[in-house]
């Protein structure tokens, strides 16, 4: 049951990569496809970091721990998605052009974050292994806080790449710094806003995903 | 209305009506394209940085589909979505300030006597796009001469329609509306200012600006308002919606320079709508032979 559950969000992962491979090749991407599948990979990565950092509070709130199974594969996926966001701009985008490139990163402030941004996740990628987890202990809850700075890194990125219209980034820079303070709710107080009907509180976990 | 195509432009630069029509064969080259199966196909076509004199027009349906018209909506495809009930009849716009002959004209009556030519103009986007578009039309000169502005007359500024109830991006905050522009009163009376009245040959499609825009391609095409209702002379510098909005991102004159990068991104190149690789962008949009003495002794940086 549980791995019919997994191979199914596993297969939700992969939807927006499935709708816009279909409409490249259908020829639905307007008039700049380059620009629409930046856009769209951009903003799959993000909504599944969003996606991942809702995971911990939410478990904490419901008390559901079986939420916390599905961090990892939704925080790598939401890398895949920047990693393409990103391949696609440097080899489709600028077709490699360094000397562009490079001056881009240094001179434009978006880009800059951008780029520092998905830097900031590959060592995040990296040591997301069971092996890692258990290997870095302590050390590894506090790397992985830095999610955060690449979330709200990502939105900053794409606030400063549009021209007038705010809201969507706006929308995702909101829910972060939301569940962001929610990680700052004190363990005590949970137990008072979970509903009392709950199943009795599983000890907490000591799983790698904790 | 007599239409003269101007002797500059040649019959084979505009596409032929089945090129356009045939327009998903397009999209699947556009898409291959973005695959990068077509790399090899394209590297052969045109090495990226190589100076171009290739100005194909664009296909109807991308200039058609993907245009900035908040007024409408912010997505590219907005104004193509929200614009078909637009009504643009019957129309009036109102000519007003340092002129002789103000007053409120019917667009009959505007382009009345007017001799509509075809141009194809090249279009720069301050995004970093572009495209080549046969635009119908005739010089704002033209018109500005019969209202005879004033010896104070030193600016024109154009007024976008405010009508929310047709306008669903008026109903938001995103620009303080209605959209205004405006123009040195020698950079309306230049021979390449073009008031628009049509596109391929046909009338001119709401999403782009109809019943009347005007075009002055060697700016960036926020300059250059759509659907008009007011045209007004000035002897002060009128001001400009996006210069409003972000004065330290969008000048007064946005002539096209690749050498004077907006704050956020580089201007030095382009994307033409339906080409892989980005390319060069021109001096002045590539009009610097006939525009620059406009700017002589002007420091473009300042004036940007």
């Amino acid at each position: 049951m549980r791995k019919a559950a997994k191979v199914g969000v596993f297969l939700a992962c992969l939807i927006p990569l499935a709708l816009l491979l279909a409409d490249l090749l259908g020829g639905r991407l307007g008039a700049d496809p380059i620009r629409a599948t930046e856009l769209r990979t951009g903003q799959a990565g993000l909504i599944l970091l969003v996606v991942t950092l809702a995971i911990t509070p939410a478990r904490r709130f419901t008390g559901w721990n079986w939420l916390g199974g599905y961090r990892r594969m939704l925080g790598l996926f939401a890398f895949g998605y920047i990693c393409l966001h990103f391949l696609d701009w440097l080899g489709v985008d600028q077709f490699f052009a360094l000397k562009y490139i490079w001056k881009d990163i240094v001179k434009r402030p978006y880009i800059t974050v951008g780029f520092a941004s998905f830097l900031l996740m590959i060592p995040l990628a990296i040591t997301s292994s069971s092996r890692m987890v258990r290997r870095l202990g302590k050390r590894w809850a506090q790397l992985h806080a830095l999610v955060y700075v690449a979330a709200l890194g990502g939105i900053i990125h794409f606030v400063w790449e549009v021209k007038a219209d705010l809201g969507e980034p706006t929308t995702y820079g909101l829910i972060v710094v939301a569940l962001l303070m929610l990680r700052f709710v004190p363990r005590e107080a949970l137990g008072l806003l979970r509903p009392v009907t709950t199943a009795p509180r599983a000890p907490r976990s000591v799983s790698p995903t904790a | 209305m007599l239409i003269r195509r101007a002797p500059d432009v040649k019959p084979s630069e505009i596409t032929p009506e089945p090129v356009y029509l045939d327009r998903r064969a397009f999209c699947a080259a556009a898409s291959a394209a973005a695959l990068g199966l077509a790399v090899p196909a394209a590297l052969r076509a045109r090495a990226p940085g190589r100076a171009t004199d290739d100005d194909k027009p664009t296909s109807y349906e991308n200039i058609t589909h993907y245009n900035n018209y908040y007024e409408f909506g912010t997505g590219k495809e907005d104004p193509s979505d929200n614009a078909g009930a637009f009504r643009t009849r019957p129309w009036k716009v109102e000519v007003a300030g340092e002129i002789a002959k103000p007053g409120h004209y019917d667009l009959d009556d505007l382009l009345h006597g007017q001799t509509v030519e075809e141009r194809v103009y090249r279009h720069r986007c301050v995004e970093g796009w572009s495209m080549v578009i046969p635009w119908s039309g005739f010089p704002l000169r033209n018109l500005i001469n019969r209202f005879q502005p004033t010896s104070r007359a030193r600016f024109v500024e154009f007024t976008t329609v405010y009508d929310p109830s047709q306008m669903p991006g008026q109903r938001g905050g995103v620009l303080p509306w209605p959209y205004v522009e405006g123009l040195r009163l020698d950079e309306a009376l230049h021979p390449l200012t073009l008031v628009v009245t049509g596109l391929y040959g046909r009338a001119l499609p709401n999403q782009n600006g109809a019943p009347l825009r005007i075009h002055v391609p060697w700016k960036y095409g926020f300059k250059s308002a759509k659907a008009l209702v007011r045209i007004r002379f000035a002897a002060d510098q009128p001001a400009n919606t996006w210069n409003v909005v972000a004065p330290n991102e969008y000048g007064f004159y946005a002539n096209v320079n690749p050498t004077v990068d907006h704050p956020r991104w580089s201007q030095a190149r382009e994307r033409r709508i339906g080409e892989f690789f980005r390319r060069p962008t021109l001096m002045f949009n590539g009009y610097g032979d006939q525009v620059a003495s406009l700017y002589a002794g002007m420091d473009l940086r300042r004036n940007f």
